[in-house]
């Protein structure tokens, strides 16, 4: 601080300022954490009612996501594709804009990045990988972007617009791998043609883990930096906690708009190419599985902030690991993960009523003198 | 329909509040006679709503009485105070603007039956109509009555439903003065045919002399005087309002007009409604003026402030500032130093939940010395805030506290603070003292005028009369999205205002 604002009456000393910060931080995390484990109490009593035992599902839940080796990779590889898909939810979020539609932008995204890889099939890795991640990015950045274009010359709802949008996209790629890119070769299930090798995205050296993972953490780095660090990132932010008041600042709200939905679609559709180089080989229906929508889920529970996305897409990927081998262990129906994502949802959604209701949380609280 | 007939008598007794520690309300004991017409006279904050709600059973009163006829009253909900006698009028309308008339008084009924007999119902109306000293045509849907006539239709409401004691919150806010005349000249007279008796709040001293008998006035929540109308004049009112608190007098006018900075010519653009037009033939303003447009709200003030920021497309004509086409861009108000101050500061000037020191930075976050930054730097923001939120006497109980947590004069001062501070050319402001205070009022005022002073172009919309005779150099009448009257201060009449104002050319 200056010596100004240190003469300044509302100077305080610094150890209340920071606990001050501390607290209204706090708040960002207690919330949704408590938001998380409601939302698991209510997923039990819907166990409990089908005679199942809560402790067996956490447990299972946790050897089968979290408790070995293998597990972890299973876990971790899950998690690649989620960060992307929760940070084209929490781009936008910050212009205020809930975009639930990035299963689209991946899904295509996908495919392009397979037809690029058809295309390229002779070049060398070095070369073609690049071309098929920035194609993939443009193509899921149209798409996404277009919804912003939408929203900001037409007045049409982003979210409404966005998941309409997905089911297009996921009808799109169905005609495509059925149609003019289908490889004749693939039989049962219609695919591209498969990526040759060179052209196959490894594993992180000592992982067993897709690079994928490693470009989402840095992408959700990155994507905070420019939401926290950047002036950029401060006019979204004016844009979004009140898009009037931007507007008499002058700040180019339609370009923001475009932007930042085209980013979070440019990165959902870096989702899809590391689905198809790293994961399945070819671009095919398999792409539609869902992970656009667990990334709507991970991005609420993040409040939209990016490093914390992280984590939260690590306890998401976690759950859909280990789905397979609680469900059948214990009997429970395919849907029962979708069930408890549905219960976490509404409780983080909620939640969101909550936000200064805590005087706790509230730097006044903090004051020295007042606190306790 | 209650059986109560005549005006009632209505007594408050050492009635308190207390929310938490703040006492809103101190010990207030007012007493209404049968048939007067009492005006309750308070700042903003002073209790005024409190006390209503109180009386009405919107709150219950921490401690204190109410007698209505000399009895005990308790009053539980606003459902019981209606069962009493008991109604009150809004500031805004509460009427469904689709129907009619006839259609809002019997569906504001408690006892309207499930299905309604119109024949009966419209017969039992009109003889109800015939009795009242003034009327409302009841077959047009409400919405394409006038103001006037809409308050009258929300005083003959309260009549129909059996009230005998009416509450008025600012009836006349969204009336034009000659439509006030009307309905407060019926009130009275209802007064003194001893059919109602009334409370009304209010901020017009001139409406209070004209026509209420008796006044109390509050203060931070406690009665600091009270007596017929006839033994008061504006300034013991003032007094009594005000209190010992000092006002910072608008400072002295110096220099005169210069250059012009703003120019608006030929401009046609829709309004909000998208059914009616805004034409603005030519409207300028000189360096070192303050232009005060006047009008009712909802005539075209909102589109233009939209047309300067920016935010509203132009069908024909253009905007010049300092003579070069101006479109409201960040780079176009930098190197202008054009300002603006909107209405309603937190809703459109503010984010609410960001910090009292983003909120500041809003206007000089990506410049450095007069190139663009790429990196925030919190460190310059919270420099700035600190030096301008004491600058500015902005009471905020700490510098990351969200906007949203401050009172409303301190939500303009802390906009004032990012939007005054440096040097200003042109200013565009639009009602900048609604809903504050004396103090903050007088205060923000003088800023103004000394903005002026320095020489800055401002252009003022408001719909605050007084505030418009205060500050302005040269006044206009806004009406029907078009500049309908043009006048220096000194040659301004409040009375051609008015009739301007109403939309009688």
């Amino acid at each position: 601080m200056t010596d100004h604002a240190a003469q300044a009456p509302l100077a305080l000393p610094a150890s209340s300022r920071v606990l001050g910060q501390v607290a209204r931080r706090a708040e960002a995390v207690v919330l949704p954490v408590a938001a998380l484990l409601v939302g698991f109490a209510v997923f039990s009593i819907f166990l409990l009612v089908q005679g199942k035992s809560p402790a067996d599902f956490f447990a299972l839940t946790y050897r089968a996501g979290f408790g070995t080796a293998f597990s972890w990779q299973n876990t971790l590889s899950r998690t690649a594709p989620l960060l992307f898909a929760a940070l084209c939810v929490a781009l936008p979020a910050r212009l205020g804009l809930v975009i639930i539609g990035g299963e689209g932008a991946m899904v295509l995204g996908g495919v392009a990045a397979g037809a690029a890889g058809v295309a390229l099939s002779g070049a060398i890795g070095l070369i073609a990988l690049p071309l098929m991640a920035a194609f993939a990015m443009i193509i899921g950045g149209l798409w996404i972007g277009a919804v912003g274009a939408l929203r900001y010359y037409r007045g049409v709802n982003e979210t409404i617009a966005s998941l309409l949008m997905a089911y297009i996209a996921i009808a799109l790629m169905n005609h495509l791998v059925e149609g003019p890119l289908r490889d004749p070769e693939s039989l049962n299930k219609p695919s591209t043609a498969p990526l040759p090798t060179p052209l196959r995205v490894g594993d992180i050296p000592g992982w067993e883990v897709h690079w994928g993972l490693a470009f989402g953490v840095l992408c959700c780095v990155l994507a905070w930096v420019l939401i926290d660090k950047t002036t950029w990132g401060f006019a979204a932010r004016i844009a979004g906690g009140n898009m009037r008041a931007a507007q008499v600042q002058g700040l180019a709200v339609g370009p923001l708009i475009i932007g930042f939905t085209a980013l979070g679609g440019a990165l959902a559709g870096l989702a899809g190419f590391f689905e198809v180089a790293a994961v399945h080989g070819s671009a095919n229906a398999s792409l539609a599985s869902g992970y656009g929508y667990t990334g709507i889920l991970i991005a609420f529970l993040a409040r939209h902030n990016p490093l914390a996305i992280i984590p939260v897409a690590i306890l998401l990927a976690g759950f859909e690991a280990a789905s397979g081998l609680t469900q059948r262990r214990m009997d429970l129906p395919d849907a029962t993960t979708l069930v408890l994502q549905g219960f976490v949802f509404v409780s983080i959604l909620m939640s969101d009523t909550l936000y200064g209701r805590f005087k706790i949380f509230t730097p006044e609280r903090w004051r020295t003198g007042d606190g306790k | 329909m209650t059986d109560i007939d005549g005006a009632i008598e209505v007594e408050t007794l050492h009635m308190t509040m207390r929310f938490g520690a703040f006492t809103a309300l101190d010990d207030c004991s007012i007493h209404i006679k049968p048939g007067s017409f009492h005006a309750l006279l308070g700042e903003n904050g002073a209790g005024k709503s409190t006390l209503v709600k109180c009386m009405m059973g919107f709150y219950h009163a921490t401690s204190g009485e109410m007698l209505v006829n000399r009895k005990e009253a308790r009053i539980a909900d606003p459902k019981a105070a209606h069962t009493l006698g008991l109604g009150m009028v809004y500031q805004h309308f509460t009427l469904v603007p689709s129907l009619t008339a006839a259609e809002n008084l019997v569906i504001s009924r408690e006892d309207a039956p499930q299905v309604i007999n119109w024949r009966a119902e419209r017969a039992a109306l009109q003889a109800f109509m015939a009795k009242m000293p003034f009327q409302v045509p009841l077959d047009q849907p409400v919405r394409a009555l006038a103001a006037g006539e809409k308050q009258k239709l929300e005083i003959l409401k309260q009549l129909y439903l059996g009230r005998r004691f009416l509450i008025l919150d600012e009836p006349t806010s969204v009336l034009t003065p000659d439509e006030a005349d009307e309905v407060l000249g019926h009130v009275r007279k209802l007064c003194e045919d001893g059919i109602i008796s009334v409370l009304m709040i209010t901020h017009k001293f001139r409406e209070v002399t004209a026509y209420a008998d008796e006044v109390s006035v509050l203060r931070r929540g406690k009665l600091v005087g009270s007596g017929k109308v006839s033994d008061l004049t504006h300034a013991d009112m003032a007094a009594m309002m005000m209190g010992d608190a000092t006002l910072a007098e608008p400072g002295e006018r110096t220099g005169g007009a210069g250059a012009p900075v703003l120019q608006v010519q030929g401009v046609r653009a829709q309004d909000r409604s998208g059914h009616k037009g805004i034409e603005i033939a030519n409207l300028t303003v000189h360096a070192g003026e303050i232009v005060g447009i006047a009008g009712i709200s909802g005539n075209g003030q909102m589109e233009l402030m939209e047309i300067l920021t920016g935010q509203r497309a132009l069908l024909s004509g253009q905007v010049l500032v300092q003579g070069a086409p101006y479109g409201a861009s960040r780079k176009e108000a930098f190197s202008n130093r054009v300002r603006y101050l909107p209405e309603e500061p937190l809703q459109n000037a503010c984010a609410p939940r960001m910090s009292v020191t983003e909120n500041i930075a809003f206007r000089s976050f990506d410049v450095h010395d007069g190139s663009k930054r790429f990196w925030l730097s919190p460190r310059d923001m919270r420099d700035r805030a600190a030096n301008l939120v004491s600058a500015f006497k902005v009471k905020t109980a700490s510098l990351d506290s969200p906007v949203q947590s401050l009172s409303g004069g301190n939500v303009q001062r802390a906009v004032l603070a990012r939007e005054l501070s440096g040097e200003v050319d042109l200013l565009v402001i639009s009602n900048p003292c609604f809903g504050l205070d004396f103090s903050a009022v007088s205060e923000i005022r003088a800023r103004i005028m000394s903005a002026r002073n320095k020489n800055a172009a401002i252009l003022l919309m408001s719909e605050d009369l007084d505030e418009i005779m205060e500050l302005s150099d040269r006044v206009l009448v806004m009406s029907e999205g078009r500049i309908a009257h043009d006048t220096p201060i000194a040659e301004a009449d409040i009375a051609t205002i008015g009739h301007y104002m109403g939309g009688h050319a």
